[in-house]
C-alpha cells in the first residue's frame, strides 16, 4: 500500500522527531550503564566496564573478581534488558491503543488488555499448560489481552457514546471480569502455583534471566516493526474512522492489525513482568509534548521513553531499601495513578473528547 | 454528456423505516449539484450511501460504471473525496498536517503534493492558521480545514455533506465559489445544503428530496417554486428574481 511509504510534505517535525530521539537514547543508554553499577552491590563504573570487557574478550579476566562479572552478567544485564523492553512494550502499546479508540486515557492497564493478558497468564499456570513450555505464558497472555481489547473496542469504539465514560467504564468492567477469574484460579492453585501467581498481582522484574531476554526479543521485535510500520494509518485514524476510510485507509484490517500487536507487546511484557501499570499512558502523553502528535515520531519516541522510565524506575526500586526490594508495579502505579488523574481532569475542564 | 456516478434504484431501510426508496440519480463530471430537502429528507443518507460509506439495501451505486462496493478503500479515495459534518480531529495535529492528510490516497510526489497542499490552505484562507493546532480552532475554522483536507486530495468527485453550516458570509461564498470553480474544470460535486439561496447561485441543478423520495430534480429555477417548496417544507416562501444575478431568491413570508 502506497500509504505506508508516504511522508508528509511539510514535515516540520522531523528534525526535532530526530534530534529527541537521539537525545532520549543517549539518556537511555546511559542510565542502562548506571543501573548496571548500581544494587545491592555497588560497582565503580570502571569495574563494570571491565566485567562487561571479561565476556567480550577485551579483558584478561584474572584482572577482575568473578563475582564481579557474575552479578553484571547474570543478574544486571538481562534485569536491565527486560525492563527496557518491557517499557518499551507497553509505551508503545500504550500509543497504538490511544490512536485505536482516539482516546489519550486509553492505556492497556485502563482497558483492560493489562488484566486480560495477566488472565491468560494465570489461567495458563494454574491449568498446568506452563509445563509444556516456556512459550505457553507468552502466548496465553497475548491471547488473553487479544481477547479483552476485541471485546473493549466492541463495547467503546470512537463515535460510540460519550467517549472518556464509555471507555473508562467499559475498561473498568473488563479489568474487573478478569479480575475475578484470576481470582477463581487464584482459589483453585495449588501451594506451588499460588508462589508465582503472586508475581503477576505486583509487577516485577526480579526474576529476569537470559532465558527470559530470549523469549521476549522476538515477540517484541515483531510487535514494534509491525506497529511502527502503522503510523501513518494511526495518524489517519486521529480524523475519525469514517474520515480515514474516505482517505483510503482500509480500516477494519487496520483496527484488527493494532489489536493484535499491541496484545502482542502487551502479553510479551506481562508474561515476562506481571502488570506495571500506567506506563502506557504517561509515556505517550509525554512523547506528543515532546514530538507532536505524528506517529512517525511519536510512536518511536514513544518506545525510547518507556525503556528509559522503566530502567531507571526499576534501578531505583532495587536501590532505595536494599537489600530488599519496591516491586515495581507498585511504584509505577505510585507515579501514574496521580499522573492519570491529572489527565482526567485536564481534559474535563476541556470539555472531554 | 459524461456520467460519472450512477445511483439504481437505491433504497435504505431503518427500523423497518424507509429513509431512501428507489432514488434514481445520474452525475456528470462538470455540475454542481445540490441536495435540499427538509431535516430528515434522507440527505446525509444519499450522500452516505452514494460515497460509499453506507450499504444501500436496495439498488446499487455506480462509479465509471463499476459497482461502489467492490472497490478497494485505496482506489476509491483516488476517485472520491467526502467532506463530513463532523470536524472533530482527535490529539493536537497542525492544521497543515491535516491539510497534507489529503495526499496520503495517493503515490508520492513531494514537489506536486506540495503544490497540492498550498493551493487547499490558499483556496480555505488558511494561511495565517497553517501552524495553529486543529482542536484550538473554531467551529468554522475546523470546517475550512476539512475543507481544505478534501481539496487537496484532488479528486474527480466530490460529496460535501453542508460544508458552509458553520461558516461566516464570506466564507460560505468563497467555498461554493471554489466548488464552483472545481466543477467548471471538470469536477463532479454533489453538496448537501440547507440554504437554498446558495443552492440557487452556485449549483447546475437542484435534487429536493422530501421522505426519501426525489420530489423535483433539475435546474434551480425550474425546482425553486412558490408551490413546490410550500408543500415540501410546509412554510410560505415567496421566490423573487435575483437583483442581480439570474437566479432565484428564496424569501420565507
Amino acid at each position: 500500500m502506497t500509504v505506508m511509504s508516504f511522508q508528509l510534505p511539510p514535515d516540520r517535525r522531523r528534525r526535532r522527531g530526530q534530534l529527541m530521539l537521539l537525545v532520549v537514547f543517549i539518556a537511555l543508554l546511559a542510565a542502562v550503564l548506571a543501573s548496571f553499577a548500581v544494587g545491592p552491590l555497588r560497582l565503580p563504573p570502571m569495574e563494570v566496564l571491565q566485567a562487561l570487557g571479561v565476556k567480550l574478550g577485551l579483558v584478561d579476566a584474572a584482572q577482575v573478581s568473578a563475582r564481579d562479572v557474575a552479578v553484571v552478567w547474570q543478574l544486571r544485564i538481562p534485569r536491565v534488558l527486560l525492563g527496557a523492553i518491557v517499557g518499551a512494550s507497553l509505551a508503545m502499546a500504550g500509543a497504538s491503543l490511544q490512536g485505536l479508540f482516539g482516546n489519550p486515557l486509553a492505556d492497556p492497564g485502563i482497558v483492560g488488555v493489562s488484566q486480560g493478558a495477566a488472565l491468560g497468564a494465570v489461567a495458563a499456570i494454574v491449568l498446568g499448560a506452563a509445563t509444556v513450555g516456556g512459550w505457553v505464558i507468552p502466548l496465553a497472555a497475548f491471547t488473553g489481552g487479544a481477547v479483552a481489547i476485541s471485546i473493549t473496542y466492541l463495547l467503546a469504539r470512537p463515535g460510540r457514546g460519550d467517549g472518556n465514560a464509555t471507555l473508562l467504564l467499559v475498561g473498568i468492567a473488563m479489568a474487573a471480569f478478569c479480575s475475578a477469574l484470576i481470582g477463581f484460579f487464584t482459589y483453585i492453585a495449588s501451594e506451588a502455583q499460588l508462589q508465582s501467581l503472586v508475581f503477576w498481582q505486583l509487577g516485577s522484574l526480579a526474576s529476569a534471566d537470559w532465558a527470559d531476554v530470549a523469549a521476549v526479543v522476538p515477540l517484541f521485535a515483531i510487535g514494534m516493526v509491525c506497529l511502527l510500520r502503522l503510523a501513518t494509518p494511526l495518524d489517519m485514524l486521529a480524523l475519525g474512522e469514517r474520515q480515514a476510510q474516505h482517505l483510503g485507509l482500509d480500516v477494519a484490517r487496520t483496527r484488527r492489525r493494532l489489536v493484535a500487536f499491541s496484545a502482542l507487546l502487551v502479553g510479551a511484557a506481562v508474561a515476562f513482568a506481571g502488570s506495571v501499570g500506567f506506563v502506557g499512558l504517561i509515556v505517550p502523553h509525554v512523547a506528543r509534548l515532546l514530538v507532536g502528535p505524528g506517529h512517525r515520531w511519536m510512536l518511536p519516541l514513544s518506545g525510547v521513553l518507556g525503556a528509559l522510565l522503566i530502567v531507571v524506575a526499576d534501578t531505583i526500586a532495587r536501590t532505595l531499601d536494599p537489600p530488599s526490594e519496591i516491586p515495581l508495579g507498585l511504584f509505577s502505579a505510585a507515579l501514574g495513578a496521580p499522573f492519570f488523574l491529572w489527565l482526567v481532569m485536564q481534559r474535563r475542564s476541556k470539555g472531554g473528547v | 454528456m459524461n456520467v460519472l456516478l450512477t445511483l439504481r434504484h437505491v433504497g435504505v431501510v431503518r427500523q423497518q423505516r424507509a429513509i431512501l426508496a428507489a432514488v434514481d440519480l445520474e452525475f456528470m463530471a462538470g455540475t454542481v449539484t445540490a441536495l435540499v430537502g427538509p431535516n430528515g429528507a434522507g440527505k446525509s443518507t444519499l450522500l452516505g450511501v452514494a460515497c460509499g460509506d453506507l450499504q444501500a439495501d436496495t439498488g446499487e451505486v455506480l462509479l465509471h460504471g463499476k459497482p461502489l462496493q467492490a472497490m478497494q478503500a485505496g482506489a476509491l479515495a483516488r476517485e472520491r473525496a467526502v467532506m463530513p459534518q463532523e470536524h472533530a480531529v482527535r490529539f493536537a495535529f497542525g492544521v497543515e498536517e491535516v491539510v497534507a492528510m489529503g495526499r496520503l490516497p495517493h503515490p508520492p510526489e513531494p514537489a506536486h503534493d506540495a503544490r497540492q497542499i498550498e493551493a487547499a490552505l490558499d483556496a480555505a484562507e488558511l494561511q495565517p492558521l497553517r501552524q495553529r493546532e486543529v482542536q484550538q480552532l473554531s467551529g468554522g475554522e475546523s470546517a475550512r480545514t476539512t475543507f481544505a483536507r478534501v481539496l487537496a486530495q484532488a479528486t474527480p468527485v466530490l460529496f460535501l455533506d453542508e460544508p458552509t453550516a458553520a461558516l461566516d458570509l464570506r466564507h460560505q461564498e468563497r467555498t461554493l465559489r471554489t466548488v464552483r470553480g472545481l466543477a467548471d474544470a471538470g469536477a463532479c460535486v454533489i453538496v448537501v445544503l440547507h440554504d437554498l439561496n446558495l443552492a440557487a447561485g452556485y449549483a447546475d441543478r437542484i435534487v429536493l428530496l422530501e421522505q426519501g423520495r426525489v420530489a423535483a430534480d433539475g435546474p434551480p429555477a425550474d425546482v425553486l417554486t412558490e408551490s413546490t417548496l410550500r408543500r415540501v417544507y410546509q412554510q410560505d416562501v415567496l421566490v423573487l428574481q435575483h437583483p442581480r444575478r439570474p437566479v432565484p431568491l428564496v424569501v420565507v413570508v
